[in-house]
């Protein structure tokens, strides 16, 4: 049996090089849909990792009492130092807690790639940004300085939009802001932003309360006390949530959306290719239909023959998913993109085309193909040998 | 002499719509081992659907068939197929060639379906090249050959696995007079030098003179006379 495959195998895909337009039809069919439900999915990959990953569990972010996001929470300034001196915050050596008040504002900056103006987020936070969150590294220039108009942009904002430089000057609310860092912060949601001293920001966009506050916690142990202690207490009406959570709460429906759109558009995609590969393969067995009748005068059995459609039909289509998989990984993997996320603001992120990515994508092109080869090789098994005999 | 085909009260029906046809009616058959049959008649006499019936790719509506002392009606589709690569062997009036394949590989074909070696194929495969005179073409393929020489590959590879019965198919149809004669003389000459039976359709009188008996038939029967 094995043998009969291979040999009848072998001299359907020696046919092929005859019947190149055709089989192109799988092939270039399948590498569509992979490429497509790849770098979707890659989009969604890379979102979900730049926004869930941000965050740590030892950090608490409390905002008002039924805020789904920063932007629509106000938090006033009385209550940021109850907050901070809630038991479970972690102190430095001064006895000091560990947590900014932080301010969150939208400012319009000009894309680089067509200029059009897109909002993107401005952080007002305390000196003690870089003690609460460490992942935050000046790569260039220096920190921001407390009362002057002065900010540090994240990297990932810096390759996307206009002026965010060095020694750049950006124009908001009637005042000039000069950029004097730029900060990576392990590729999470935060380099999306700009961030500035918060009082500053109050000042400059007339605000007199925060958005949120940020604690950093004696251990992620540590969050039930802190929670309990100000949802218990009478004077804040606030929701405290583990950072990492709040990212991935606010990663979850672009990346249900991301997904959906890989999903429904390959699938669509997906059958079309399968009635291109189902068209392939009928009209290779129809072109072979002498050549198998032949065989099976001489002896082969059905099986062999439909195996060998099978083989053919998958062989085509794992060439196009590897096509369409490479096409994905060489133009999309690594591409910083960005779109609207959390806060209204635009969210800075990398296309990942991950190798889990490429493997899926592989296997919807078998599947279309062994789709596509079902009917066909059913067709080649059932094949008259007397009337196929015949056929010119 | 034994009988290598039997054929008892043989009829064939085909169903064309509300249409039922019968194109052979109860016809009765044998063939000794050694003979050399031409089938002859008009298109339509039935001459290819008893060589498909003979030759085990078509199935009896009634009658039993007999061919190589097995039973073959009623058998199974798949021990249809072990028996044909056991016992016939196949030429056909396009010679019906794999075109990818060599003229070595294509007469390698039916050893595929036994338990022979690789070398030991490719040996069977060459020494009935060398029977057709082909052994200096077993590397072509067969758009490199001519007509006749393709039909010759296609000898080759019907003999190759020793069959007990050679069907032929219009195995001059398609090649002109003087290729013809070169095919009809290498059957003979396997016919009587080998004593391979064989059982060949042919509208072509002169074809047929190449046989050692002429069997005619006519709208599904054999006309008497020629039956033994």
């Amino acid at each position: 049996m094995l043998k009969q495959t291979l040999a009848v195998t072998a001299m359907n895909l020696k046919a092929i090089p005859q019947r190149l337009g055709t089989s192109s039809v799988i092939v270039i069919g399948i590498a569509g849909v992979v490429a497509v439900l790849v770098s979707v999915l890659a989009m969604a990959a890379g979102f979900h990792q730049t926004v869930a990953n941000s965050g740590r569990d030892d950090r608490a972010l409390v905002l008002r009492g039924g805020s789904q996001a920063e932007i629509n929470s106000v938090i006033p300034r009385d209550s940021v130092q109850t907050i901070l001196d809630a038991p479970g915050v972690r102190k430095t050596a001064q006895g000091k807690p560990i947590g900014c008040g932080e301010v969150v504002t939208i400012v319009n900056l000009p894309r680089i790639k067509d200029d059009n103006d897109s909002n993107v987020t401005l952080r007002g936070s305390c000196e003690q940004l870089q003690t609460l969150r460490p992942e935050i590294r000046l790569v260039q220039g220096r920190m921001f300085k407390p009362a002057v108009r002065e900010l540090i942009a994240g990297a990932g904002a810096a390759q996307q939009f206009k002026g965010l430089t060095l020694g750049g000057q950006l124009h908001f609310r009637d005042s000039d802001w000069t950029v004097v860092g730029i900060f990576t912060s392990n590729g999470d949601a935060h380099e999306s932003d700009l961030m500035a001293d918060v009082d500053t920001v109050q000042s400059a966009f007339r605000r007199t309360g925060f958005q949120s506050v940020t604690a950093l916690l004696e251990s992620p142990a540590r969050f039930d006390a802190f929670k309990d202690a100000l949802t218990t207490n009478p004077t804040l009406t606030v929701d405290v949530r583990r950072e990492r959570e709040y990212y991935a709460d606010q990663s979850k429906q672009l990346t249900k959306l991301l997904n959906f759109v890989a999903y429904f558009v390959g699938g669509i995609m997906a059958i079309g290719a399968m009635f291109g590969a189902l068209n392939t393969m009928y009209s290779a067995v129809s072109a072979r239909s002498r050549e198998i009748a032949t065989l099976r005068a001489l002896g082969f059995g059905s099986t062999p023959v439909v195996l060998s459609v099978f083989a053919e039909s998958l062989l085509l289509a794992l060439a196009g998913a590897a096509i369409g998989a490479a096409l994905a990984w060489l133009f999309f993997n690594g591409n910083a993109v960005s779109t609207l996320g959390r806060n209204f603001s635009q969210v800075v992120f990398r296309l990942t085309v991950t190798p889990e990515l490429m493997l899926a994508g592989v296997w919807l092109g078998l599947f279309i193909g062994l789709l596509g080869g079902l009917f066909p090789a059913l067709r080649a098994a059932r094949l008259p040998i007397v009337d196929a005999l015949r056929a010119s | 002499m034994n009988d290598i085909v039997t054929l008892q009260g043989v009829a064939k029906r085909y169903t064309r719509g509300k249409e039922t046809v019968e194109v052979l009616h109860s016809l009765d058959l044998t063939i000794p081992q050694g003979d050399f049959v031409a089938l002859m008649g008009p298109s339509g006499s039935g001459k290819t659907t008893l060589l498909n019936l003979i030759g085990g790719l078509d199935q009896p509506s009634d009658g039993e068939v007999r061919v190589a002392g097995e039973r073959i009606d009623g058998l199974s589709g798949a021990a249809l197929a072990r028996w044909r690569a056991r016992h016939v062997g196949f030429i056909f009036q396009f010679y019906n060639l794999m075109p990818t394949l060599s003229a070595q590989a294509n007469v390698e074909l039916p050893l595929l379906l036994t338990p022979l070696s690789k070398a030991q194929r490719r040996q069977n495969a060459q020494i009935a090249l060398q029977i057709v005179g082909l052994a200096d073409r077993a590397k072509h393929k067969p758009s490199e050959l001519s007509g006749g020489q393709q039909q010759r590959v296609a000898i080759a590879r019907a003999l190759v696995a020793d069959p007990t019965l050679l069907v032929c198919d219009e195995p001059t149809g398609d090649l002109d007079r003087k290729t013809a004669d070169e095919v009809l003389s290498l059957l003979q000459t396997l016919n009587r030098e080998h004593g391979k039976t064989i059982v060949m359709v042919t509208h072509d009188p002169k074809a047929a003179e190449y046989a050692q008996r002429q069997l005619h038939m006519d709208k599904g029967t054999l006309v008497p006379g020629n039956v033994p």
